[in-house]
């Protein structure tokens, strides 16, 4: 069945892709990163395959949603019965005013990957929240990559006035593939909504990751942002929201990367109205010749008075050939703004070290113990138990012995 | 238990050890004092294997093996603790997981199974009660945001769980009001036996008030210069280092 409208987004975005491709890095938003190895992949786009294997890691007695290759799968999935939730290509057919009244309008400015998603995706969440609706579950969107290909992915997210949800992303592969994910959320939060988001992205490590993530915040609109990159030799994510007056945003972030990782995280909040608060805290820790980048990005509108606004970027060198290129940057336009940011860029601390040590603790875990603390700091911010305790373990196998199990 | 013979140390071209000698055993407790950059720190770093010291010269054997041989942890589980003059904040980290990771790195090399879980609790808060400390603390990391008498009383919390053999303490002392000073001398002072050793650092005679040494040695530029029973100590107090150095 084809739709004329999407037909149309569709369309545009090809042939904007077809002229630019993926984004150069000689573009200023993609300098640290160098993304023309995907080009050079030539993978081919998912195919929809019938009865995957898949024992993934489906949690428990929360909500889930699952892509298997960027299909949904409703034989996999558990979906809460009262809010309206479904795949995008539902939605397409069911929801189409609805959809067709936010589709592409939180991307402000596009680029290769998100042209791209837009021509292809397959599928992807459809989520609707009604005023004062509430998710009394964190509903789990599970990605899980069984092919060697492109899996585009679109969500529509939309919370109305008062609504409340809580989302976890994951992204995981069943076998040890290269593929390229791209996923592409667009994000409405309603009046006085509350959006909390988890991304824990633990690809492949021979897999590429594309996640945009892009946020429209209406007035008091709350969204709060967990980013964990763990998994992928390259992944880059986007997360871009839109303050209106008031609204409050809080953007979490841990890159861990080793080997040859490359992780790169771009972040822009743009306070547009007045009275909005925004908290940005990242913590990387980068050890044998990962590279993590930051780039994160505040602008504050000329009319956007009373703006309070702190970003904090924070790594930790474990190797002589890590590398880290962070640029926070404030744009302040307003003149009546409270805002501040910092960095730091370090080595494991000698005198720690040697504190462990002199209490009978080896020099490795010693080592161990001191960078788990360090990126424990944003595993403590996840308020969904199963989770943590999930992330907890992540981190616990890359530092054996950092804490206790 | 401990043997230093003409011990030579140097910190970058200085040298600050010039020739060091003492022995220490079992059951005995030692203080040693001296003026301000006489190498007092210097020598308890060297014994628990800090790095940024070169030995020049001269040996150490603790237990009849070469301490200078042993990387810093192995020291502490052969029984070397040393109490920190600044103990370092460790962010992140809990005291109670501090402990236990540290009285399981000691276990295991005594060919001990690690330590069952309630089994440590009940040890950990009777310890901690003993030297007058909430409980709380347990689950704070390590001395981050303590006072200077909180960060001395982990120092002997560490060494009540670790019940090491030879207890250097560095500069115990320094920032602590009367009733810290008591309590974590009574805490020492219940550690105290046949098996034990201490040496004490110190720059003044106060703690010597609490832990009563059965030997005082005067540190003056890089050497001892003069030992003799704890009556020397207030000796020091009532004229100073300059007669000695003088001499």
């Amino acid at each position: 069945m084809s739709i004329s409208w999407l037909d149309d987004f569709r369309q545009q975005a090809k042939s904007q892709f077809e002229q630019t491709g993926f984004p150069s890095h000689r573009l200023e938003d993609w300098r640290y990163t160098n993304v023309s190895a995907i080009a050079k992949k030539e993978f081919p786009l998912a195919k929809i395959e019938n009865s995957p294997v898949f024992e993934g890691s489906k949690g428990g007695s929360a909500f889930h949603f699952v892509l298997v290759d960027g299909f949904f799968n409703a034989g996999l999935s558990n979906l809460p019965k009262t809010i309206t939730v479904c795949s995008i290509n539902n939605a397409i057919k069911n929801h189409a005013d609805l959809l067709q009244s936010k589709f592409n309008q939180a991307i402000t400015q596009t680029h290769g990957f998100i042209d791209f998603n837009t021509a292809n995706f397959t599928d992807g969440l459809f989520i609707h929240i009604a005023e004062n609706g509430v998710l009394d579950k964190p509903l789990q969107i599970i990605h899980v990559a069984t092919q060697e290909a492109i899996l585009p992915t679109r969500h529509v997210v939309i919370l109305e006035k008062n609504a409340k949800a809580t989302l976890i992303e994951t992204f995981s592969s069943s076998e040890n593939n290269g593929y390229l994910t791209n996923s592409v959320a667009e994000i409405f939060v309603g009046e006085n909504a509350d959006l909390t988001l988890y991304k824990v992205q633990q690809e492949s490590e021979t897999a590429y990751h594309f996640g945009g993530t892009y946020v429209q915040q209406a007035d008091n609109a709350r969204f709060t942002h967990h980013n964990f990159a763990l998994g992928s030799v390259l992944a880059r994510s986007d997360i871009i929201c839109d303050l209106a007056t008031a609204a409050e945003c809080e953007l979490n972030g841990l890159y861990l990367g080793s080997q040859k990782q490359h992780l790169d995280n771009f972040t822009r909040i743009n306070h547009v109205e007045s009275h909005g608060i925004s908290r940005e805290f990242y913590k990387g820790i980068l050890n044998d010749q990962a590279k993590g980048v930051f780039q994160g990005r505040i602008v504050v509108a000329e009319n956007a008075q009373k703006i309070d606004s702190k970003m904090n970027n924070c790594n930790l060198l474990l190797s002589n050939e890590a590398e880290i290129d962070t640029k926070p940057q404030l744009e302040i336009y307003a003149d009546d703004v409270k805002c501040a940011h910092g960095v730091t860029v370090g080595q494991l601390d000698e005198k720690s070290i040697f504190y462990l040590q002199s209490r009978g603790i080896d020099e490795a875990t010693a080592k161990h113990i001191l960078t788990f603390a360090f990126a424990n700091e944003m595993v403590d911010k996840i308020t969904v138990p199963s989770l943590r305790e999930s992330v907890f373990n992540l981190l616990l196998a890359r530092f054996p012995e950092g804490a206790e199990r | 238990m401990l043997k230093i013979k003409d011990l030579t140390v140097n910190v970058g071209t200085k040298e600050i050890l010039k020739g060091l000698n003492l022995e220490v055993n079992a059951g005995e407790i030692h203080a040693i004092m001296g003026p301000n950059g006489a190498g007092k720190s210097t020598l308890s770093h060297v014994l628990s294997g800090k790095s940024g010291y070169e030995v020049t010269g001269g040996s150490i054997t603790y237990n009849d093996k070469n301490l200078l041989e042993m990387p810093a942890e192995i020291r502490a589980r052969e029984g070397v603790f040393l109490a920190f003059q600044y103990p370092v904040e460790i962010a992140g980290v809990t005291n109670v997981y501090l402990l236990k990771a540290a009285l399981n790195a000691v276990r295991k090399h005594k060919g001990l199974s690690e330590v069952d879980a309630m089994d440590f609790l009940t040890l950990v808060k009777a310890k901690t009660k003993a030297l007058d400390m909430d409980e709380k603390f347990l689950y704070r990391a390590v001395n981050e945001g303590f006072s200077g008498g909180e960060k001395k009383r982990n120092e002997i919390l560490q060494m009540a769980m670790l019940e090491p053999q030879l207890c250097i303490l560095d500069e115990t002392d320094s920032g602590l009001d009367i009733d810290a000073l008591r309590i974590v001398a009574d805490g020492v002072n219940a550690l105290r036996s046949e098996n034990r050793a201490f040496i004490m650092v110190t720059h003044y005679q106060r703690l010597l008030d609490y832990i009563k040494p059965d030997f005082v040695h005067v540190l003056a530029d890089g050497k001892i210069v003069k030992s003799g029973g704890a009556e020397l100590a207030l000796e020091l107090e009532e004229k100073g280092y300059g007669w000695l150095e003088q001499a």
